[in-house]
């Protein structure tokens, strides 16, 4: 990245900030949030379901509610991206003599500051529900920085979503389209063993399963059975490698996609 | 440079819809040139194109003295673009909007400061400057708007539909701004819909209908071409009509060359009087 891209993504990262701090709503739908969805999944889930293991629920859920945050990224970017083409500033950027990557970096890592918000508060939350982490302080810093790798490969698929469908209807649509399976069809909530053969292999595969196992590790929480899949078996390595290969194949797209944005008039 | 923007057979085409058929147009340096058109009549689909946010089908083109195809960014550098709708960061003060660009355009923190207080003073926002732009006006948002275009001191300045929408003072402000940038030696491409517009700050004006230039000249050679004087008169019955048809060609100095039509109902008929070719000044 060059310098020029630096500072006009951190002015963009700016300007994202200020939004936050206006705009009470914004702040209050990524704090709130994510303390219902761990009140919800670990607390109330958490007194009616057993882990195989003997291991307390709150502790096996807790990768699997990060994740959440993680995935609803992706329509946080999009509709903010939707935003920008809808009121003219797309053009106004893209009118620029600025890298074609500044604004969609800026946004990004804007959403991304956000999420790691989020994580803060949750593993408060998660604490006083009775999460605990098992491992060095480095392995948890590990687990998060992948959780928040898969969350910079999701907002900017998210960027691409607003770009191409240039509709915050239509992204809500196609958004829940892409996050339901990504979220349910892994290892989140459920452990894999219980699907049918082929569904196996396909939430086996999803990157989503692999940060979460990978998570529970890092974080030395229970990984509940795993299954003898090649990502199962080596979920640390196998969650980076498919989380930057999401980003290789997403980042080109949507840098592609924003030369092209025109408004929808 | 000499000339601020050149065209050369500028082709659009949407899927079955061709938007642009072959447009060539000029901008000199100096000059406002006003795009005069209905709507869809292409205007807007002309300046993205130019404005490098479009990449068209076919033509050549050239921005202050860059080619459009190899070297856009060069492009960017020199241009201003005020789109048909304000295109500023609402929840943003302006003075913040003004710095971003700045700072956007490379300008320097410092830099960026200054250049944003003295655009908030010379378009009339320095009192509002603070606060956020959604509590604008329709017609601060469009100075802020045409202010934004201006923080990197543009050679050449896009103006689309810049009043559309707004209240006979806020549009002669306006005007009177975009004046103050003329003067100072910007070249504009200007698009309306409004031939007063078009006469108070063109020099020069094309008509554009569906995808095509229909008439190109000075506003006063288009209003001699198009805009000539024409008289209606209705009658109750046919019958009546060759009266009226005398009782005006008897007021007239100059016989004029009439029309008869029937009009909505059967029964009445209406004579149209255009000033025949002799009669118009010239």
């Amino acid at each position: 990245m060059s310098s020029d891209t630096f500072t006009h993504s951190r002015a963009l990262i700016g300007r994202h900030l200020r939004h936050l701090t206006r705009t009470p709503q914004q702040l209050m739908s990524i704090t709130l949030m994510p303390v219902v969805f761990v009140l919800v999944f670990g607390y109330l889930f958490g007194s009616a379901i057993d882990v195989p293991g003997g291991q307390k629920y709150q502790e096996y859920i807790m990768a699997g509610i990060f994740i959440q945050v993680v995935m609803s990224n992706l329509g946080l970017t999009a509709l903010g991206v939707v935003g920008d083409l809808d009121n003219g500033l797309m053009d106004r950027f893209r009118s620029l003599p600025i890298s074609r990557a500044a604004v969609l970096i800026g946004r990004t890592t804007n959403d991304l500051i956000l999420v790691a918000w989020s994580f803060v508060l949750m593993s408060g939350i998660g604490f006083l529900i009775g999460w605990r982490v098992h491992n060095d302080f480095l392995s948890v810093l590990g687990g998060f920085g992948l959780l928040l790798l898969l969350g910079l490969a999701t907002s900017w698929l998210g960027a691409l979503l607003g770009l191409a469908l240039r509709s915050a209807e239509a992204v809500n649509a196609i958004g829940a389209i892409i996050v339901m399976p990504m979220s349910f069809l892994s290892n989140a909530f459920i452990p894999l063993d219980g699907l049918p053969g082929w569904m196996q292999s396909v939430a086996e595969w999803n990157p989503v399963s692999a940060v979460v196992l990978a998570c529970r590790k890092l974080f030395g929480n229970a990984g509940g059975s795993t299954g003898d899949s090649f990502p199962m078996q080596h979920p640390i390595p196998m969650a980076l490698v498919l989380t930057v290969a999401l980003l290789a194949l997403v980042v080109p797209l949507t840098v592609r996609a924003y030369e092209k944005a025109a408004s929808k008039k | 440079m000499e000339t601020a923007i050149s065209a050369e057979g500028l082709r659009k085409r949407y899927a079955e819809h061709e938007v642009l058929r072959g447009i060539d147009l000029a901008v000199g340096a100096g000059e406002v040139l006003g795009l005069l058109g209905p709507n869809g009549a292409g205007k807007t689909t002309i300046v993205r194109i130019l404005a490098t946010l479009l990449p068209p089908d076919a033509g050549k083109v050239t921005v202050a003295g860059y080619d459009l195809a190899r070297e856009p960014k060069e492009i960017r550098r020199r241009i201003g673009l005020t789109g048909q709708y304000a295109a500023v960061d609402a929840v943003l003060t302006g003075r913040e909007n003004l710095r971003l660009i700045g700072v956007l355009l490379g300008l320097g923190k410092r830099k960026a400061r200054a250049r944003a207080d003295e655009l908030l003073e010379q378009f009339d926002l320095a009192d509002a400057a603070d606060r956020p732009s959604r509590s604008y006006s329709g017609g601060m948002r469009r100075r802020l708007d045409l202010a934004a275009s201006l923080v990197a001191t543009p050679s050449v300045l896009f103006l689309d539909e810049p009043t559309t929408g707004l209240d006979v003072t806020s549009r002669q402000l306006l005007w009177q701004m975009v004046r103050q940038q003329v003067d100072s030696g910007v070249s504009v491409l200007l698009t309306t819909q409004y031939l007063e517009e078009a006469d108070q700050l063109a020099d020069r004006l094309v008509v554009l209908d569906k995808g095509t230039l229909i008439a190109e000249g000075t506003p006063e050679e288009l209003k001699r071409k198009v805009g000539g004087e024409r008289l209606e008169v209705s009658v109750a019955t046919a019958a009546e009509l060759p009266a009226v048809v005398k009782a005006v060609a008897d007021a007239s100095a100059d016989p004029p060359r009439w029309t008869r039509r029937p009009v909505a109902s059967p029964s009445r008929w209406s004579a149209a009087w255009t000033p025949s070719p002799r009669s118009r000044p010239s």
